[in-house]
């Protein structure tokens, strides 16, 4: 018994020990009274937003020092958006993640702490070309006579951290992955505070200021879309884009869950997702899935389309194709 | 009658004879208090710093407080199965031990709201899950349904016994409502583990939840691990309790053992029937089992941090389950209280870590990134354990002291008359 006490209270002591490491500066609770009685955005009337986006820019100014402009632009009438990236143009070389990141205020992880990650919004993944091999075995004793086909991906494992510089290697696809913007998105049905949902134009938004940090809607996403605010999130100052969406790129707090609004801000006010803007081969594309004449749909009309996971029931708003 | 019936005086009692025992029993509070502490001083840091200071990244997003969320409510739902026997079968060997069961259920629920609070990310923000406060998405997310059962199964589990022994103190009669309750427990606790299964269940992202077998077989599991919990507190009261020594018979033992034994059974045949289903189709569902099971490699590395304790659970459970089924060394109370422990360590592996991990590996775009808990995040979480066996224990001393006539107010009646007026009332209805 007392072994196990004395046991315990060191490893207690080890712990405190690790963790009076970390920078004790930051005020230990930061929760305004205004903070506190905010309703859900939806439940907001125009007076109440206009409160809200005051005090939001007036906090961001006190803490970073910069003049924010908070919009909460409404979705545009007849439209519904839609994205269509063409895979076999894509060479991988991330430039719509750091885009992204830079347009959306993503978390940069920390200067002075290694383990805090970066968040990013958009993630490339590499996976090889699936082959049929003259040689490989299927089962026990077939073996096939074809030549090198290529023969479709396979998501299963992949790879995240493949090095950008040596873009494009032969034999491998670059997928990327951001929220789909499910039509019937389970992210949406598991959330239990409805701090999630889907906007008229289709985009899937979250109130960061009314999510509980459940991590739910992260576990119910298929496609790995949805990131938590693990600590307090870095940006530095001089990076911050200050034209803001409620819904999207403003600035978020410690505890909650961001993903893509398909840049809410941008393509509200009739403009490209800064993803579809950097690409260097043109290989994203985006526009109104309502609108008969838009490229959008003469993608969808023309080219060989797929989805991801079309299993999954989700019927997502982001398609893929190949000319 | 009822006009005596001070609540006051009971709740004073109740309080005082809680904190007053032998050496022992105060060096076990102060034990678990001191867990407390060290996991209270650990949650500041991740109240301050955020959920940085655990082992979850956006990879695996639950870890360790939701795998303890997830096993206690199946320790807390197995209440259900002394309740069944004493009060639908009339088994009355069961009578003595009802108590004991029912606030079993009190401090594994604790537990499980110790855990889920540590794992929010916002807890000042929770009321935006109630209504009017906020804006609660009911029916249809699943965390909703299972906040709704969870406080109810918590509020029935704290009325019924308290109000026995409330009863039992003022040596009166309970009254013919509290039946309903009762009974409304048994659906009630069913309830409790499938609607947590079915927050697993029903996630189309993550194939190795995505299954119908979820709910069964948590309900397999849970009669074996709550039982099994049981059995030992039950050895330790009757060791240290001369009245209930006689009281909680052999034969109750012997038979919350053979329903372990069966828990035990059902469990490992469904684990059999998921690891066939899915390996034998290797089917998108199999590539978590794999890791679980064998771990996986992917450009030359190897990771499998979770083999071991799939194997350990495995094997663990497996060895208990036939020590349960073998009268011999069922009966055998050196070897039936170890028994106990094997298969309860084995499914708290079982339901925790090995249900909730492998979920999330390889995550759903393919990126295998393993986890491992922090040691901050094992306090915080251990300190949720310590809080409900605190409260637990605090609540069998309650039970004890007032059962066995320690304290009461005897009804007018003098001390032995009231000890074996007691007698009377645990072997009638
Ligand atoms: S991709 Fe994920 S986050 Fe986006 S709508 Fe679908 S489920 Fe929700
Ligand atoms: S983390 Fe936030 S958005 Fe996601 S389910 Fe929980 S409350 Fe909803």
């Amino acid at each position: 018994m007392k072994e196990t006490r004395r046991d315990l209270i060191k490893k207690a002591a080890g712990a405190v020990g690790m963790a009076s490491v970390i920078p004790v500066s930051k005020p230990v609770i930061s929760l305004t009274l205004e903070e506190f009685l905010q309703k859900h955005f939806k439940e907001m009337t125009e007076e109440d937003k206009r409160e809200v986006i005051e005090r939001l820019e007036r906090e961001y100014k006190e803490k970073y020092g910069i003049d924010a402009n908070i919009k909460t632009t409404p979705p545009i009438k007849g439209v519904v958006w839609g994205y269509a990236l063409n895979i076999q143009k894509c060479i991988g070389c991330r430039r719509c993640v750091y885009a992204c990141v830079r347009e959306n205020n993503q978390s940069r992880g920390s200067p002075d702490d290694p383990s805090i990650p970066a968040i990013q919004w958009i993630r490339v993944v590499r996976v090889e070309k699936e082959k049929i091999h003259p040689e490989s075995e299927t089962g026990r004793d077939f073996r096939t006579k074809f030549g090198e086909v290529h023969a479709g991906v396979n998501i299963e494992i992949t790879d995240s951290y493949y090095d950008p510089d040596k873009v494009p290697e032969k034999d491998y696809y670059y997928i990327p992955i951001q929220c789909q913007q499910c039509e019937r998105p389970p992210c949406v049905k598991a959330c239990p505070t409805k701090a999630t949902w889907k906007e008229p134009d289709g985009i899937i938004v979250v109130d960061y200021n009314w999510c509980i940090g459940c991590r739910f809607c992260m576990a119910a996403c298929p496609y790995w879309a949805r990131h938590f605010n693990w600590a307090e999130p870095y940006i530095p100052k001089e990076e911050i884009n200050t034209n803001m969406h409620y819904l999207g790129n403003r600035l978020r707090m410690k505890g909650v869950v961001e993903k893509c609004t398909f840049c809410i801000q941008r393509t509200r006010e009739g403009k490209y997702p800064a993803c579809v803007e950097i690409c260097p081969v043109g290989a994203r594309k985006f526009g109104n899935l309502l609108d008969p004449e838009s490229e959008i749909r003469k993608i969808l009309e023309e080219k060989r389309v797929f989805r991801l996971k079309e299993e999954a029931g989700t019927n997502p708003k982001f398609f893929y194709f190949m000319d | 009658m009822g006009e005596n019936e001070s609540f006051l005086k009971f709740l004073f009692d109740a309080i005082f004879v809680a904190f007053s025992g032998g050496r022992r029993y105060k060096a076990w509070l102060t034990a678990l208090l001191i867990i407390i502490i060290f996991g209270l001083i650990s949650y500041s840091y991740q109240f301050r710093e955020g959920l940085i200071i655990t082992g979850m990244r956006d990879q695996v997003s639950w870890g360790l407080y939701i795998s303890n969320f997830t096993f206690f409510v199946g320790v807390a739902a197995s209440a259900v199965m002394i309740v069944i026997p004493l009060y639908i079968y009339n088994f009355k060997l069961f009578k003595p031990i009802i108590t004991f069961g029912e606030y079993l259920a009190v401090g594994a629920l604790l537990i499980v709201i110790a855990n889920v609070l540590a794992d929010i990310g916002r807890v000042d923000r929770l009321h935006h899950m109630l209504p009017i406060l906020g804006t609660p998405n009911f029916p249809q997310s699943l965390l909703m349904w299972d906040m709704v059962v969870l406080t109810g199964y918590l509020l029935l589990n704290l009325l019924i016994p308290s109000y026995s022994l409330f009863k039992t103190y003022h040596n009166t009669k309970p009254k013919r409502w509290i039946k309903a309750f009762i009974y409304l427990s048994i659906p009630w606790a069913i309830s409790i583990h499938t609607v947590t299964a079915f927050i697993y269940g029903g996630l189309v992202a993550r194939p190795f939840w995505n299954t119908a077998l979820m709910a069964p077989r948590f309900l397999s599991s849970a009669f074996a691990s709550g039982p099994a919990f049981l059995i030992i507190a039950l050895l330790i009261i009757r060791k240290n309790n001369e009245i209930l020594r006689e009281e909680i018979s052999d034969r109750a033992i012997n038979i919350l053992a053979q329903i372990v034994a069966i828990g035990g059974v059902v469990s490992l045949f469904f684990l059999g029937t998921e690891v066939y289903t899915i390996g034998y189709s290797q089917s998108a569902h199999w590539i978590n089992l794999k890791y679980l099971m064998f771990g996986l490699e992917h450009n030359g590395v190897y990771y499998g941090r979770l083999v071991p304790f799939f194997w350990a659970s495995f094997i663990l459970t497996l060895v208990a389950t036939i020590l349960l089924i073998n009268p011999g060394t069922r009966k055998n109370y050196r070897i039936l209280p170890v028994a106990c422990f094997l298969i309860f360590t084995g499914l708290w592996i079982e339901k925790g870590l090995g249900l909730v991990i492998p979920g999330f590996i390889p995550s759903p775009v393919g990126e295998i990134h393993e986890y491992m808990p922090t040691l901050m995040e094992v306090m915080i979480s251990a300190a949720g354990w310590a809080f409900g066996f605190f409260v637990y224990t605090l609540l069998v001393r309650v039970s004890i002291a007032i059962e066995t006539g320690e304290i009461g107010s005897y009804g007018g009646m003098s001390r032995l008359d009231y000890l074996r007026s007691l007698k009377e009332r645990r072997s009638s209805e």
